[in-house]
């Protein structure tokens, strides 16, 4: 394939290079990296930790990587510049189940345990982790439903999902508070049957394409009232009268997700979309976190493997003082340390996701695979950007798209420094139990 | 009247790797390369789950001859909707010197034991680009055969096969049963979805050995030695047509 390419006809070195680049990583690059051929004897398992994928574990993750390098890929760019929904993609991987993965098989869903779901949302993420965002908003929104929700409330909620492609969204940051969760102003007051909803939500993702939202509001307006009582968290459908979407935002990355302010005044939410009860609001939104980090944190992976593919690609072609800048140590070594970071971030995602699959709660695992797989995506975006030299910094070659999405990384789903508050708090307690 | 459809599924290496030549120079490396299923068969396979949904089959069945992994390949087969699988284990020696002609007797017979009135193969393998298994087969049953196929339609009794072949276009109309060879343009694979690749697991995969079905496999072909082709060499610019004449005459060319 290479091959032919290279030797066709009076191409500039930067053109084919750029053809290269775009049409070989289908299929071609991680193949043999991630995936292990299990024509080799079954190894003697000794017990304790296992890194063996289950055979339909490693075909979900095969469809994912196909859909992402042979649909996603070709039109990432597009959806980039254009900063439109990406409708058609998120409706063909809806049709192939990729989406809404973490449903019950109950209510219609795949059922998928959150480490196979970590594993789709990585390889998608590899393609775009704009459109993979759009996607994994669902299963943000979705988290506490599924979590907290009663029968009827899956029943209605999640199942539309899978019957048709519906999009939901998580609504709990606001203008004023995002880090701060207890520092909401979105006010209820219950009337009667109803709670009446007035406030105002920022960088909503899936704002102005969500069926319904997760909304995390202040019912009791006391201010002595603590965190874990004075909150409560609803189920609101988008059409409801008094809710409004405001502008799609343009952000600096993941530009075809589509973010947005969300506001309601005076909506009337019915008493039976109370998710649990009065006050129990926070402690859902923060059992979401749990269940949402690892697969952010698999999609940051995703991000740093395909930065590493790219610059690895590149550097095995671009020549510089008569050698291929892959023979150069200072490149070696930026590849070697961006490898690093992706097969660890890699190891983190997968062990928070398994914890919580144990039926254990794993804030401890979740945070460091978060802080850890964010920090290491945008050192390994900037690095490609490096290797590429002059040709990174452009915008025909597809590693400045990546420096660009990845930032939010260290930002949305708690900021890294929100992660590093939880670690440390997480590793006093443990520490503080046996001493 | 709907047709049981018996499709053929190998197992070769993964088309977007780099083949190398083992140092010993007795074939090439397969240990640790990834495979999959061969794209024509993958398409053979895609054309037998629609003829399904047409409710033209009634049951579709996979067929994959080799070592144990050949089960993964029937799994991706079975995530695309086929109904189940068989397979039929050989290994070592007597998989290195496998050749269509024994295939196409092992497919006949698994076609006598399961009534198939449809067999639907790739019209080659990537690997070794044989172009002959669909054809012995037929051969075999003596059955009428479509190969290079890019457009099947079910008459009463009879398919009518639209064959792309080397002048042009050429339809045939061949009786059932019929074995039918599929080409790039008959269709185009689904991705398998989730749900059928969860589903798949529960199908089930028959497995059988070589003397169950009392076919013969003694090798008829020895591989003396594989070597890779010679490195291409660069060319030469020539300044007009004359001199192209000229050099192409000295080098014996014409």
């Amino acid at each position: 394939m290479l091959v032919g390419l290279l030797g066709r006809n009076n191409m500039t070195l930067t053109k084919i290079i750029f053809n290269k680049v775009q049409l070989s990583l289908r299929g071609t690059v991680r193949l043999l990296a991630t995936v292990p051929e299990s024509s080799k004897a079954p190894g003697r398992v000794h017990g304790g930790y296992n890194f063996e994928l289950t055979d339909e574990q490693k075909e979900y993750q095969a469809l994912s990587r196909k859909f992402a390098r042979e649909e996603v890929i070709p039109v990432a760019r597009h959806y980039d510049e254009t900063g439109e929904y990406p409708v058609e993609i998120l409706k063909k991987a809806w049709k192939l189940g990729l989406m809404n993965h973490g449903i019950p098989e109950k209510y219609g869903g795949a059922g998928l345990s959150h480490l196979g779901g970590c594993l789709i949302t990585e390889e998608l993420a590899y393609g775009c982790t704009g459109i993979a965002t759009a996607m994994e908003a669902n299963n943000l929104g979705q988290a506490p439903v599924i979590l907290a929700g009663n029968e009827e409330q899956k029943k209605k909620y999640l199942t539309r999902l899978v019957e048709e492609p519906l999009m939901c969204a998580y609504c709990v940051t606001e203008p004023g508070a995002g880090s701060d969760v207890a520092g909401i102003k979105t006010k209820v007051e219950k009337k009667g049957d109803r709670w009446i909803l007035n406030g105002q939500k920022m960088w909503i993702t899936n704002g102005g394409k969500a069926n319904w939202y997760f909304v995390l509001a202040r019912s009791n307006p006391d201010p002595k009232c603590p965190a874990n009582k004075s909150l409560t968290a609803f189920i609101v459908d988008a059409d409801l009268p008094g809710v409004s979407v405001g502008r799609k935002e343009q952000n600096m990355g993941q530009r075809t997700s589509d973010t947005r302010g969300v506001v309601f005044e005076d909506v009337e939410v019915p008493n039976e979309n109370v998710l649990l009860g009065e006050g129990a609001g926070f402690k859902i939104a923060m059992g979401a976190f749990d269940k949402t980090r690892p697969p952010v944190a698999a999609g940051a992976t995703g991000l740093a493997q395909r930065a590493l593919d790219e610059a690895t690609k590149y550097s095995l072609e671009r020549k510089t003082f008569g050698k291929f800048i892959s023979e150069h140590q200072a490149v070696q070594f930026m590849l070697a340390e961006m490898t690093i970071g992706v097969e660890t971030s890699r190891l983190a995602y997968l062990r928070a996701a398994w914890e919580i699959d144990q039926g254990r709660r794993n804030t401890y695992w979740a945070s460091i695979a978060k802080a850890l797989a964010s920090d290491v995506a945008n050192k390994c975006a900037t690095d490609a950007v490096q290797i590429f030299g002059g040709n990174g910094f452009n915008c025909d070659y597809p590693v400045e798209k990546l420096m660009r999405d990845a930032k939010i990384y260290q930002i949305y789903e708690g900021t890294s420094q929100i992660q590093r508050v939880i670690i440390s708090r997480e590793h006093l307690k443990k520490f503080k139990e046996i001493v | 009247m709907a047709m049981r459809v018996l499709v053929g599924c190998k197992r070769v290496i993964d088309y977007a790797v780099k083949i190398r030549v083992k140092p010993d120079k007795t074939g090439v490396v397969t240990e640790g390369v990834k495979h999959s299923l061969n794209p024509f068969d993958e398409i053979a396979v895609e054309e037998a789950v629609r003829l399904k949904e047409k409710k033209l089959a009634s049951e579709v069945i996979a067929v994959s001859c080799g070592p144990p992994p050949c089960q993964e390949t029937l799994r991706t087969a079975l995530a695309m909707g086929v109904d189940r699988g068989i397979h039929v284990e050989i290994g070592g020696k007597d998989y290195e010197t496998l050749q269509p002609i024994h295939v196409s007797k092992i497919l006949a017979k698994l076609a006598q034991e399961e009534k198939v009135d449809l067999i639907i193969l790739g019209k080659q393998a990537i690997d070794d680009d044989a172009n002959q298994t669909a054809q012995m087969t037929a051969a075999v049953l003596d059955w009428p055969q479509g190969v290079f196929a890019s457009k099947i339609e079910k008459m009463d009794g009879t398919l009518k096969i639209q064959r792309e072949v080397d002048g042009g276009v050429e339809y045939v109309e061949a009786k059932l049963p019929a074995v039918i060879s599929s080409d790039l343009r008959l269709n185009e694979p689904r991705y398998a979805t989730l749900p059928n690749i969860m589903k798949a697991k529960k199908k089930q995969i028959a497995k059988k050995s070589i003397s169950d079905l009392g076919v013969d496999i003694t090798p008829r072909v020895e591989v003396l030695t594989v070597e890779d082709p010679p490195v291409r060499e660069a060319g030469a610019k020539v300044e007009s047509v004359e001199e192209l004449l000229t050099k192409l005459k000295d080098l014996g060319r014409i």
